[in-house]
């Protein structure tokens, strides 16, 4: 019978260790003879490198080997050109790493990297998006394989005819996804072998791209990942650093750590694009919609392709006869982008959800009741029936709590001294996905059982959760349950993103238990009499038959806002999020995620900010100092609630994902606020005191 | 627990001292590369890795220690400065196999995700809850001719120099009230 572990709030298994600095991260693991690596970031954006002068690096006490394209051991093509690291005299942006210095410390590497001299013919570059650069193309399909354009009806005749109309243009900056352990590796290469300790959100992942790239059999890679200082998508592949640690670490025939400095996070790594975003919405009078149209464009590299699903989250948000969605893509001489916390539906729910603002206000109707009135109980894009929709009941639910009910809609209709206050609401959704994973559960003699997957925990709680998941389906009380996870020598299992890891991974774990259990069928009390049983499965053919269902988490977001009327200062007096995401496993780690996302949307609304520099042909702002992030005395008061959720379409644990939702529609929602507090909407993200300022003159 | 033989670590004679200082209640004597910074030392050359490297610059707080009793960056401070002086990492908060009420408090108030910026966290808390003891004032105290009261206001602005990307800040308030109320 289940034990019920699943539901309960559990602290983390791992607690004691964080909190004790016990608990060892990728560059810190005891290792005999080891060396230190230093990257060496290109100093141009576009162009070739004529000379390398390795000699005043390598004249310096302690340096190994400076490491570049004319001495590095050849790698495999790949099929992400980001990887292809130190194998041609090519720079494709500014920052791209070309070289690496080895020493054995890391005061030498340091110093030897600032002295390798690096020539460079450097030819003209384009770094700036904009919504008419030439090099705009549509792209084959966005991240990860959504179609690039949609059409239903016709949305020009629709939106020509429709009494209620609004078009807007709204914009959002490169953002950085700035885990707080950087991207770290060792690197140890025996007999043909490589070994790495790697900060990633998926060990099997990287150990594939590490074979794929040396030409190594999988089994001659190990990848150990067990504890991760948070990642928020930029460690979601291999990266830089764990292919530059291993290069370097080959070079000098000895164990190297490298960790890329915070600098050196700004770029390279990935980063979200940033975004132009025209949203045209159309309305009979009494609100509801007939015409929807989103048309996102945002950048890529000229190495590699990644086409950010900036629209998507439109197609299946709100329900319209006439609707289309579009992406366009434009090559520039910089960093590939990549997956940050919710790709595409985080961006995208910033216009539309701002562009549903907008449209209440243009048909004088309340924003709660205008996205109630538009719910779709038929996903619009995939026209079959949503497997659980709680969007109207997170709205309810978020507006009872938070106290919605009396709200002026009037702009700059509430002030308290120089702050003007406002309150603002958005929706939310995310996908809710599985991949196939693989998990062993073994049974030993003494009543305890051990669970084995290359899962990984990069702070969201994913340990403790297997291990609940992992005690009810052994039907045992979880302290007889061990739980295993972050290393590629565990069962393969699929990365950390995407909200699908705890669904991925509980149904293999869940999958697996049951083997056992089934293989102990007929043992007294379950349980082996001598030696140990073990049952490993993979729900590759399980989760590949599962029907195409629109399977979706949802949410509502409020919040009220304060803003100076004089310097144009936005804080946030409190936030509240409601959510429907099917089982929640673990409320205490689900609520630090929630919170952790609805937090990371108020960075994005009012902190956070690449700043270009066409003639650098670069961010300016790569440091914490300058690239500012939500900080302790920013957080008021916040608060995650979730709606009791069960959808027998999902997988074994019902769970949908939480580790992104929390952050889709926050910053629209913010938005929405300031406009209510001030009567001035910002279709510019950040909300900065600059765009603010003059307030007072409007009063 | 040394992760290296010192014989390789220094770089150059001529740029290294012999620095002797205390850490965590242990005397410690090394000969140290005149750049090396307490961080690095730390991590590199004592075994200790609680304290993060998550700047380098002094900006994010993950390497907080504490160092004569007050919270410092670690990666700011060069080791060569240390002669004399006493340190005290998260791995010294608490005796072999205890956890101090601060850092049982943050286990409870899941005060921490991934857990990068914790042993900082822990750091400047308990160096912060000795400076409010002192009756220091901090940007966010109103009447300076009394001891500020420690308000969650308070908390945050004095733990403001520690960023964590996971966000766990109401969570870190809240672990560090009940601290300073029951302790």
């Amino acid at each position: 019978m289940s034990a019920g572990a699943v539901g309960r709030a559990y602290p983390r298994l791992e607690g004691r260790e964080k909190v004790t600095g016990a608990a060892r991260y990728a560059v810190e693991y005891p290792v005999d003879d080891v060396s230190y690596g230093w990257a060496v970031p290109a100093a141009v954006v576009r162009g070739r490198i004529t000379r390398v002068d390795a000699a005043p690096a390598l004249a310096l006490p302690g340096v190994l080997a400076v490491v570049h394209h004319g001495n590095a051991a050849r790698l495999a093509p790949g099929s992400d050109r980001e990887l292809w690291l130190l194998q041609e005299p090519v720079v494709h942006y500014r920052g791209q790493f070309v070289a690496v210095v080895v020493a054995t410390s890391l005061e030498a590497a340091r110093e030897g990297a600032r002295l390798v001299g690096i020539d460079y013919d450097a030819g003209p570059h384009s770094t700036v998006l904009t919504s008419d650069h030439p090099g705009l193309y549509r792209p084959d399909h966005v991240n990860p394989s959504y179609p690039t354009d949609t059409a239903e009806g016709d949305f020009d005749a629709g939106y020509a005819a429709a009494p209620v109309r609004m078009d807007a243009t709204y914009r959002t900056p490169a953002y950085h996804n700035n885990p707080m352990e950087p991207h770290a590796t060792t690197a140890q290469w025996r007999d043909g072998r490589l070994l790495v300790h790697d900060s990633n959100q998926g060990a099997s992942s990287v150990q594939a791209t590490l074979a794929d790239l040396f030409e190594l059999p999988s089994e001659s890679v190990r990848v150990i990942a067990e504890h991760v200082g948070g990642g928020f998508g930029s460690k979601g592949y291999a990266k830089a650093a764990v292919v530059l640690a291993a290069l370097a670490a080959r070079q000098v025939d000895r164990p190297v750590r490298l960790a890329l400095t915070r600098q050196q996070l700004f770029g390279p790594i990935g980063y979200r694009t940033p975004t132009i975003q025209r949203v045209r919405l159309a309305a009979d009078t009494d609100g509801r919609l007939t015409a929807i149209c989103h048309d996102a464009i945002s950048q890529t590299s000229t190495l590699h392709e990644f086409a950010e699903q900036t629209a998507v989250y439109t197609r299946s948000m709100y329900a319209a006869p006439h609707r289309r969605t579009t992406h366009r893509l434009v090559r520039l001489d910089v960093p590939t982008p990549f997956w940050m916390r919710a790709p595409g539906e985080c961006p995208g729910a910033y216009a539309l959800e701002s562009a549903m603002d907008e449209l209440a206000t243009a048909v004088g109707m309340d924003p709660v009741e205008l996205r109630v009135r538009n719910d779709a109980e038929v996903d619009p894009d995939q026209g079959q029936p949503f497997t659980s929709r709680n969007l109207v009941a997170c709205l309810r639910e978020g507006a009872r709590r938070f106290g919605w009910a009396d709200r002026d809609p009037t702009p700059r209709a509430r002030r308290d001294g120089r702050w003007l206050i406002g309150t603002g609401v958005a929706g939310s959704s995310y996908p809710a996905r599985a991949r196939p994973s693989s998990a062993a559960a073994t049974a030993r003699a003494d009543g305890g059982f051990l669970v084995r997957i290359n899962a990984t925990d990069i702070g969201t709680g994913a340990r403790t959760a297997m291990w609940q998941v992992a005690a009810d389906a052994l039907g045992v009380p979880p302290e007889r349950v061990e739980i295993r996870i972050g290393d590629s020598d565990l069962p393969v299992a699929p990365v950390a993103g995407g909200s699908m890891g705890t669904s991925s991974w509980s149904w293999a774990v869940v999958r697996a238990c049951e083997a056992l259990r089934e293989k102990l069928r007929n043992a007294p009390d379950g349980v082996p009499a001598d030696g140990e049983v073990t049952a490993e499965v993979s729900t590759e053919e399980e989760v590949g038959g599962q029907p195409m269902l629109p399977r979706y988490a949802y949410g509502a977001q409020f919040v009220e806002v304060r803003v100076d009327v004089d310097t144009g200062e936005v804080r946030v007096n409190r936030m509240l999020g409601v959510f429907a995401a099917g089982r929640v496993v673990n409320p205490t780690t689900a609520r630090s995620q929630l919170i952790g996302g609805m937090t990371m949307g108020i960075s994005m609304a009012l902190h956070e900010e690449g700043v270009l520099d066409e003639r650098y042909g670069d961010w300016v702002n790569h440091d914490l100092a300058t690239y500012h992030i939500t900080g302790c005395a920013d957080v008021e008061r916040i608060e995650a609630h979730w709606i009791d959720e069960q959808d027998a379409e999902l997988n074994p644990a019902g769970v949908k994902g939480i580790g992104e939702i929390g952050i889709v529609g926050a910053a629209a929602a913010i938005a929405n606020a300031v406009h209510h507090a001030t009567g001035v909407r910002i279709r510019e993200l950040p909300i900065r005191l600059d765009k603010l300022l003059g307030l007072s003159a409007l009063a | 627990m040394q992760d290296r033989p010192e014989s390789e670590t220094t770089t150059d004679e001529r740029h290294s001292s012999r620095v002797s200082f205390e850490v965590n209640g242990t005397h410690r004597e090394l000969t140290l590369d005149n750049r090396t910074t307490l961080l690095d030392t730390l991590r590199e050359r004592l075994g200790l890795i609680g304290a993060k490297k998550g700047c380098d610059h002094g900006q994010c707080g993950s390497c907080t220690v504490l160092l004569d009793g007050r919270r410092v960056k670690s990666c700011l401070v060069f080791a060569v400065t240390l002669d004399g002086r006493s340190v005290l990492t998260v791995e010294g908060l608490a005796g072999p196999d205890e956890l101090s009420p601060l850092q049982a408090a943050f286990v409870a108030h899941d005060a921490f995700q991934c857990g990068y910026c914790t042993p900082g966290q822990l750091c400047s808390a308990r160096g912060m809850l000795d400076e409010v003891a002192r009756g220091w004032p901090s940007a966010v105290t109103d009447d300076l001719t009394t001891p500020a009261e420690l308000t969650d206001a308070e908390i945050r602005e004095r733990m403001a120099g520690n960023l964590c990307r996971c966000a766990a800040y109401p969570h870190i308030v809240a672990a560090v009230r009940e601290t300073a109320a029951t302790t």
